[in-house]
């Protein structure tokens, strides 16, 4: 492997009481990558960001950072910094020594910490308010000085606990482009824990979706998105129809099965299908309703029409399945469909895809 | 109310009727007024007032105007009306200075650890130890002095536990400057506990983990981010310490054997076999002056960072 590994979780387990946060986790984050763990609450994500910080430490299995063994050095003796969920900016310095504390713990000289100082707190547009308080700034503000704070020691990985999750919605878009370039021009390791899989899907090089202390995939946004490999991934990212399916044949990522309305389609599959119940899931995008029908064909009642402007999405009845489809509204004349009528529904075989049960 | 204070006000016809209920408000505070008025303004007059009076030939006092009480302080008059410094009384005012001044640093090196000790414990056990805290305080003073005086005297547990370690037997550790501290500090060390454990409760746990994200040790991070953000609690408790410590009366006697006078036993001889009302009243108000000087400039210290932050 040419790249080196900036973060390698090895075999990690963690219970609190009763509860098994994590269990048997393993995986690699690359040098320089933006890696997104993803997963509801409870998931463990922050379990694991935490180890990665030095405030948990596993029960069992270990950590690595940069090739080091790092359970048992301390928060303050690891390159690491992290990004709070409520900033935890010092409410007592200003901003200016609030950057400033890490690089003087850190022992670098007064000039030295002066400029660095200045050069991260206009990185993220604060010079100007360098001598106040963080309790005179705004929820997006103090974002932008706790990213300033962090990165300022150059540490080797940037850990981000959900730190969008107070912003409001248009902040939160301008601070996704930010902290994309952020991660971008510092060529630093970024590991970003998030619950909200549509900040994951745009910001991330690679993803890790985390659901009852398990990995349960690991892949570009893409990936995750096109080719979930169970119903738990394909249903916590994005939204999706299933269908219990049979399948009849299974072999090199494809999978023979007989839908619910009687055709027999080969669509693709993760290799843990086998012969017998799957299910079979599809975006509500790739569904085609009315006219513009192809591949396969069934009909359905229209239950329930939400108009949203660029989209309408539809809630279907198709012999007792529900089933949700959304149409991109590119002309005016778009929208025919009437609730209550009767529409036909199709998708192409490689739009959907065949899961475990 | 507003509205039937509104139709009230229509029928009368008269404005006045709008500030009436206001009135009758202010009336509700009369106990307040009265407790404080005869529980604590009127003490302190009678005592500035009998400060500036004349020593009664037989103990007590007769009303005048007549600063020697004052004079006493720094000045002996001697026997043909001269007046002369005597440096006794001086002593023994910086010398009460000093020991409370040490009560109150003891009592904040001790519950500083065990505030942060109890803050980390789970709700339950917090509320069952703040409990244990405050104990002492179901007991009479006098009890919990003679508790001490038992501990550290001749043949107590604690003498007997150092001669395992070579010290002689029959050693007492009473009546010296030593066991006075240690009975003040236990004394008022509740008080030192309870706002400073108020305090670090309030702070925000994520501010200590990213003290130490940010390479701070344990010592940075207690000097740079836990004090600065504990120093409300931290100055009440110290107040609340150092204040009573200065006006200490019985352990300095029990504890100390009485060898060392403190201000509040000079204060107390002065109106018992002193018989000198005025001086007693004097040094009474001095202490008053003083301790009213630093909480002023606690107070105003507050202010400005109030006003910075």
């Amino acid at each position: 492997m040419s790249q080196q590994n900036a973060v390698e979780v090895i075999d990690v387990s963690k219970n609190f009481g009763v509860f098994q946060a994590l269990r048997s986790v393993s995986f690699d984050i690359q040098e320089n990558e933006f890696f997104t763990m993803l997963g509801p609450s409870g998931c463990g994500k922050t379990t694991l960001l935490r180890m990665m910080a030095g405030f948990e430490t596993p029960d069992t299995g270990s950590l690595r950072l940069q090739d080091r063994d790092i359970v048992d050095i301390p928060p303050h003796k690891r390159r690491v910094n992290t990004v709070f969920q409520s900033y935890a900016l010092f409410p007592h310095m200003s901003l200016e020594q609030n950057v400033a504390f890490g690089l003087e713990n850190l022992g670098w000289d007064k000039a030295r910490i002066k400029a660095r100082v200045g050069e991260m707190l206009e990185r993220v547009h604060m010079d100007q308010f360098a001598k106040r308080k963080p309790a005179q700034l705004s929820g997006g503000q103090r974002q932008r000085v706790a990213l300033a704070r962090a990165l300022a020691p150059e540490p080797q990985v940037l850990l981000l606990d959900e730190p969008l999750s107070a912003l409001d919605l248009k902040l939160r878009q301008a601070m996704r482009d930010e902290l994309r370039s952020l991660q971008r021009d510092t060529g630093i390791t970024f590991v970003f824990v998030t619950h909200d899989q549509e900040e994951a899907l745009d910001m991330s090089d690679r993803i890790a979706v985390l659901g009852s202390g398990e990995v349960q995939q690991i892949g570009t946004p893409s990936q995750i998105y096109e080719e979930p490999v169970n119903r738990f991934v394909a249903d916590f990212v994005g939204e999706t129809n299933f269908f219990d399916v049979d399948v009849l044949e299974a072999n090199d990522n494809k999978a023979k099965v007989r839908t619910p309305f009687g055709q027999v389609i080969e669509i693709p599959a993760p290799v843990d299908v086998s012969r017998g119940k799957a299910t079979l899931s599809i975006r509500p995008e790739k569904l085609n309703l009315g006219d513009q029908v192809q591949g396969i064909d069934f009909t359905a009642e229209v239950r329930h029409k939400h108009y949203l402007g660029g989209y309408t999405h539809y809630v279907l009845d198709a012999g007792g399945t529900e089933i949700r489809a959304s149409r991109r509204n590119a002309s005016r004349e778009g929208d025919t469909i009437s609730v209550g009528s009767q529409v036909h529904v199709g998708f192409v075989q490689n739009s959907a895809r065949v899961l475990a049960s | 109310m507003s509205d039937t204070a509104h139709t009230a006000h229509a029928s009368a016809g008269a404005s006045p009727a709008r500030r009436r209920p206001l009135n009758l408000a202010y009336l509700g505070l009369l106990p307040s007024w009265l407790i404080m008025g005869f529980a604590l303004l009127l003490p302190i007059l009678i005592v500035a007032a009998v400060s500036v009076s004349t020593r009664g030939a037989y103990g007590g006092f007769e009303w005048g105007f007549d600063l020697t009480g004052y004079s006493q302080i720094l000045f002996n008059e001697g026997w043909e009306g001269e007046m002369e410094f005597t440096p006794q009384y001086l002593i023994i005012i910086l010398r009460t200075i000093v020991l409370a001044a040490l009560t109150t640093l003891l009592c904040l090196v001790l519950a500083v650890p065990v505030s942060y000790f109890i803050a980390q414990q789970s709700s339950s056990r917090k509320a069952l130890l703040v409990y244990l805290v405050t104990l002492p305080f179901w007991m009479s003073l006098i009890l919990r002095v003679y508790a001490w005086m038992i501990i550290l005297g001749k043949d107590g547990p604690l003498p007997r536990f150092l001669e395992v370690f070579g010290a002689p037997s029959g050693l007492s550790l009473m009546y010296n400057d030593g066991a006075t501290l240690a009975a003040m500090v236990y004394t008022y060390i509740p008080l030192m506990v309870l706002p400073v454990f108020a305090s670090i409760e309030k702070l925000d746990g994520t501010l200590i983990e990213a003290a130490h994200d940010l390479y701070g040790n344990r010592w940075v991070t207690l000097r740079r981010v836990i004090l600065p953000l504990t120093a409300p609690g931290i100055i009440s408790g110290a107040i609340l310490v150092f204040v009573p410590a200065l006006g200490a009366v019985l352990e300095p006697i029990l504890m100390g054997g009485g060898k060392q006078m403190m201000m509040g036993s000079l204060i107390q001889l002065q109106f018992g076999g002193g018989r000198n009302w005025p001086f007693g009243s004097a040094i009474a108000v001095m202490l008053l002056v003083f301790v009213m000087i630093v909480l002023i400039i606690l107070a105003l210290r507050a202010a400005r960072k109030e006003a910075a932050a």
